[in-house]
């Protein structure tokens, strides 16, 4: 369980401090899945940083009875002189677990090559993107904080995250922060919107996403219109792909 | 809501001291590994610099302008001298932007900004240190240095100084981790500090007046100690341990004063 109660943040501006985060309450029981929404700039990320420990809070409690992950695909903690496979014995030997099994789970998931013996600061983004994401499925925890996985890699590396988080590691926590929305809605029972610093909480993802639309300035004329277009979407892009499936089949 | 219910910064010092252990053996040996690296001569350094200080101190005396006592050889005087000032000013050196450049380690639960400082000062420690001794070994075992007359003096000198160039470092960096300028400040200082701490003069040298003003530097009394533990029967050291004591914990008072209050600054991972 991770219970936040009465959690503010505050920034220092030149005009004082900001408050980006006000009286924030909320839980998450082991197994659940929340979803935040915000647009831009709304604290998500701020919000993460403090369940994960990182910063300070400038009021309020975060109580953790469970174990709660770094962000997920994060790769700011790696050193770039070292090499992959340093920075993945340094993750081991921090949390005090066994360097062996979690490197070859690493140099299969990653699939770095020779490069997992160069420094970090030969990577492309997207090799990055693979040894954090790898390197975050080493440790097990109990509640995974998840901060716009998706952003970098390509198709196939997306499918083989979700098969890990989503799959094999269905019964942990997650806290899931991004902007697409029908992976939030595939993947969460519960939602929070973030709106001027504070939170709301909405059980459906249909009203989550209207009140989130309404905020960004999208406004539909109503929530059936809304899931109408979305459904239209949907079926649009499934229709797409299936063309592009059968002219690659016809080409090959 | 009041804006200031705020809690302390949750710096777990109280956290199982094995953990601490692990993080900041993990740490001091990525910091080993970034700083030497696996397979160049960067470990290297660490004995060349006070060689090179050796030779230049040796042929200021070869040219009849040194400003020691004649009887000390220009060895003894110069590997007592720069490893000594290699332990206390590196320290803070390493230990400024080390929070800001280790921030992102923080999203580790168990990593701390006490942990950070602490790997760094460990690995300055060990990196003087081991200097020291196979420097001062080397000439010695060449025949150029004399043992030490009273090794116990000079582990002393060696520990008060590895504790005042620890309290220097958390003072120094948390400071520059609240305030920018006390990074630009703190070079031009080590510069001033550096020939008052006794590097390149023994106290008793100097003109009775100015005696008593220098030995306000506390360094400068480690450095007597470590000169009077080696070579004590060859001049009068002038040095006051109790001093030494008072001033490191009052410095380490307020070097863990503040830290306690690094990372209310925001983060800029």
């Amino acid at each position: 369980m991770i219970t936040l109660t009465n959690v503010c943040k505050d920034y220092p501006t030149r005009g004082g401090p900001r408050r980006v985060l006000h009286d924030i309450n909320f839980t998450v029981g082991p197994g659940e899945k929340v979803g935040i929404l915000g647009p831009n700039g709304s604290g998500k990320s701020t919000l993460i940083r403090l369940i994960s420990g990182a910063e300070p809070l400038s009021g309020g409690t975060i109580e953790r009875t469970m174990s709660v992950s770094w962000p997920l695909a994060f790769s700011g903690g790696f050193h770039a002189a070292l090499t992959g496979a340093d920075n993945v014995r340094f993750i081991c030997r921090i949390y005090g677990v066994d360097y062996k099994p979690r490197f070859e789970f690493v140099k299969d998931f990653a699939e770095l090559g020779i490069y997992l013996h160069e420094p970090v600061s030969t990577y492309s983004s997207g090799m990055k993107a693979r040894l954090a994401f790898a390197i975050s499925m080493t440790i097990d925890f109990d509640c995974y904080l998840i901060d716009e996985v998706q952003a970098v890699g390509d198709e196939r590396f997306r499918e083989r995250c979700r098969e890990e988080l989503f799959n094999k590691r269905n019964d942990k926590a997650k806290l899931i922060v991004s902007h697409s929305h029908t992976y939030l809605r595939d993947s969460c029972d519960r939602f929070l919107l973030l709106k001027n610093g504070t939170i709301e909480e909405y059980t459906r993802f249909e009203d989550a996403f209207f009140d989130y639309k309404a905020m960004i300035g999208e406004h539909f004329e109503s929530k059936e219109d809304m899931i109408r277009r979305l459904e239209k979407q949907a079926a649009r892009r499934a229709a797409a792909k299936e063309k592009a499936a059968k002219q690659k089949a016809v080409g090959a | 809501m009041p804006s200031n219910d705020t809690t302390a910064p949750r710096i777990p010092f109280r956290k199982p001291l094995a953990i601490n252990r692990r993080v900041i053996g993990a740490l001091v040996l990525r910091e080993m590994l970034t700083r030497y690296g696996r397979n160049n001569i960067g470990f290297l350094w660490l004995f060349v610099e006070p060689l090179l200080f050796t030779l230049v101190v040796i042929s200021v005396k070869a040219a009849k302008i040194g400003v020691y006592g004649s009887a000390i050889s220009g060895v003894a005087f110069a590997v007592t001298g720069w490893p000594a000032l290699m332990l206390w000013r590196n320290m803070p050196n390493r230990c400024t932007g080390a929070v800001r450049s280790n921030r992102s380690l923080l999203h580790h639960r168990q990593v701390t900004i006490p942990d950070i400082f602490m790997a760094r000062i460990l690995v300055e420690f060990m990196a003087a240190s081991t200097s020291f001794v196979f420097v001062t070994a080397g000439f010695y075992a060449v025949g150029s240095l004399m043992a030490p007359e009273d090794i116990l003096k000079v582990i002393a000198a060696w520990c008060l100084l590895a504790w005042f160039g620890a309290g220097l470092a958390l003072t120094v960096a948390c400071l520059s981790e609240r305030f920018t300028i006390i990074d630009n400040l703190w070079r031009p200082m080590s510069y001033v500090l550096m020939p008052l701490s006794g590097i390149a003069f023994l106290v008793e040298n100097l003109p009775p007046g100015y005696q008593h003003i220098v030995m306000w530097v506390p360094m400068l009394n480690c450095v007597e100690l470590l000169r009077d533990g080696w070579f004590g029967s060859l001049f009068h050291a002038y040095y006051d341990i109790g001093y030494v004591i008072v001033f490191n914990l009052c410095l380490s008072f307020v070097g863990l004063s503040l830290l306690r209050q690094v990372g209310l600054t925001p983060s800029d991972e």
